[in-house]
């Protein structure tokens, strides 16, 4: 939530709310949320939908031989996330480019929407990315056995290592494989929860400065330059992440 | 409502992270799974097939483009080819019909040189006749004067033995010795 209590403001320079725009409330009225109650979350989801739909339907319109601006950011974008699924998996990873440029365009949109003012960050929400992490990590692990049987344990094995430190090493690989879809979710939540409440701290001292307010003003800018940065690179590390588990399960060998 | 106070219960106990608030997780995940359907459906039924087709489109007229333009390049090579045989041939036929033309015009200058030279052998064989002719009655002419002149001399010196046949049959008979 963005609209901090104003009164609470009036009353106190310092009483800084940095948390308060994380807030999950009904769009109408203030009602119990209830799991199909139209919320905040589901505003900022669906105009995070509607972007990619502008950017890749709307914008390759036109179908053209030379593209327009838009579509050759569409291509681009087309371009990219297929690139980076052939280069870490090889051509049969092409099979999940569906699945992998929704996760990146709705990561990255709802980062960038995220970034105006007012708004509210889809991706700050661990229960978000906890999902979306979850989901890469069931489908992968699924994917893994799928394809490979039960030889995709070998993913853990490490055979290149002398035959006493396997046992130990297949633990902390079996470890580090269970903790992935903890880090994959809380780094992207994380990074996201803690470039808005930066902002939001700097804004309430903004708010609290009278004149000496550009110091803060002048940081605000700084760390959005540097929030439009973690936007895009949150966006690609998470896509990124999940091609390599993706590959993880293609080729498991070590 | 419990998941009204849950709600309302999280907020003013743990203002800290209302990402914790387990009451609107549903709801979350709920939004969450719709909307990334949703986005799903678009992204793999209708964005990537139609920038994949514009893609290959593009692939494919910048492929056919430069086959047409090696095909271009082979037919101008080809033409060139055939302007050079052309230009060959020409000049060859040229250098043949120059080849004839000067072999006539030679052959009729030898004609006519041989013609004329035939033309003044035969004024020079009737100039050489004339001439004989002359000759002959230049001398026969001669040989008269002399034997009248000889006759004359004759008779003034000695009349009586003037003899008009004896002094032609002399002088002829000088006149060839």
């Amino acid at each position: 939530m963005s609209v901090e209590s104003t009164t609470e403001e009036a009353t106190s320079g310092f009483n800084i709310h940095p948390m308060d725009q994380f807030e999950v409330h009904p769009l109408f009225g203030d009602g119990a949320i209830h799991w199909y109650t139209p919320t905040n979350v589901t505003l900022w989801m669906g105009l995070a939908v509607l972007a990619a739909f502008l950017l890749l339907v709307a914008g390759s319109r036109g179908r053209a031989i030379v593209p327009s601006r838009s579509q050759s950011v569409a291509e681009m974008t087309y371009g990219f996330v297929r690139k980076m699924i052939e280069d870490i998996t090889g051509k049969e990873g092409l099979k999940y480019f569906p699945h992998i440029m929704t996760a990146f365009l709705f990561i990255l949109f709802a980062n960038l929407l995220a970034l105006l003012p007012y708004s509210f960050s889809v991706t700050s929400q661990i229960a978000v990315t906890g999902i979306l992490a979850a989901t890469v990590f069931i489908s992968v692990t699924v994917l893994g056995f799928v394809i490979n049987g039960p030889s995709f344990i070998k993913l853990f094995w490490v055979s290149s290592a002398p035959m006493a430190l396997r046992p130990v090493l297949f633990l902390i690989e079996m470890i580090s494989y269970f903790v992935r879809p903890v880090s994959h979710s809380i780094r992207l939540g994380g990074n996201l929860m803690a470039g808005h409440a930066v902002v939001k701290v700097f804004a309430g001292f903004a708010g609290a400065l009278g004149i000496g307010a550009v110091i803060p003003i002048t940081a605000i800018v700084a760390v959005y330059g540097l929030e439009l940065l973690v936007a895009f690179i949150q966006a690609y590390v998470f896509t990124i992440l999940t091609v390599v588990y993706l590959k993880d399960a293609l080729h498991p060998a070590h | 409502m419990a998941n009204q106070d849950a709600a309302q219960a999280a907020e003013a106990s743990a203002p800290g992270m209302p990402q914790l608030d387990f009451s609107t997780f549903p709801n979350q995940i709920f939004w969450l799974v719709v909307s990334i359907v949703v986005l799903y459906f678009i992204v793999s039924k209708v964005a990537l097939p139609r920038i994949g087709s514009v893609i290959q489109d593009r692939q494919n007229a910048v492929a056919n483009d430069i086959e047409q333009a090696a095909e271009f390049k082979r037919k101008a090579e080809e033409a060139e080819a055939a302007y050079n045989a052309a230009l060959a041939e020409a000049r060859s036929q040229a250098m043949a019909i120059a080849g004839v033309a000067k072999a006539e015009i030679k052959a009729d200058v030898d004609a006519e040189i041989a013609k004329a030279d035939a033309e003044i052998a035969a004024k020079a064989a009737e100039s050489a006749v004339r001439i004989d002719e002359i000759r002959a009655s230049s001398l026969k002419s001669i040989k008269e004067v002399a034997g009248v002149a000889a006759n004359d001399i004759i008779a003034k010196i000695m009349p009586s033995t003037a003899d008009d046949k004896a002094t032609k049959a002399a002088v002829a008979a000088r006149l060839k010795g």
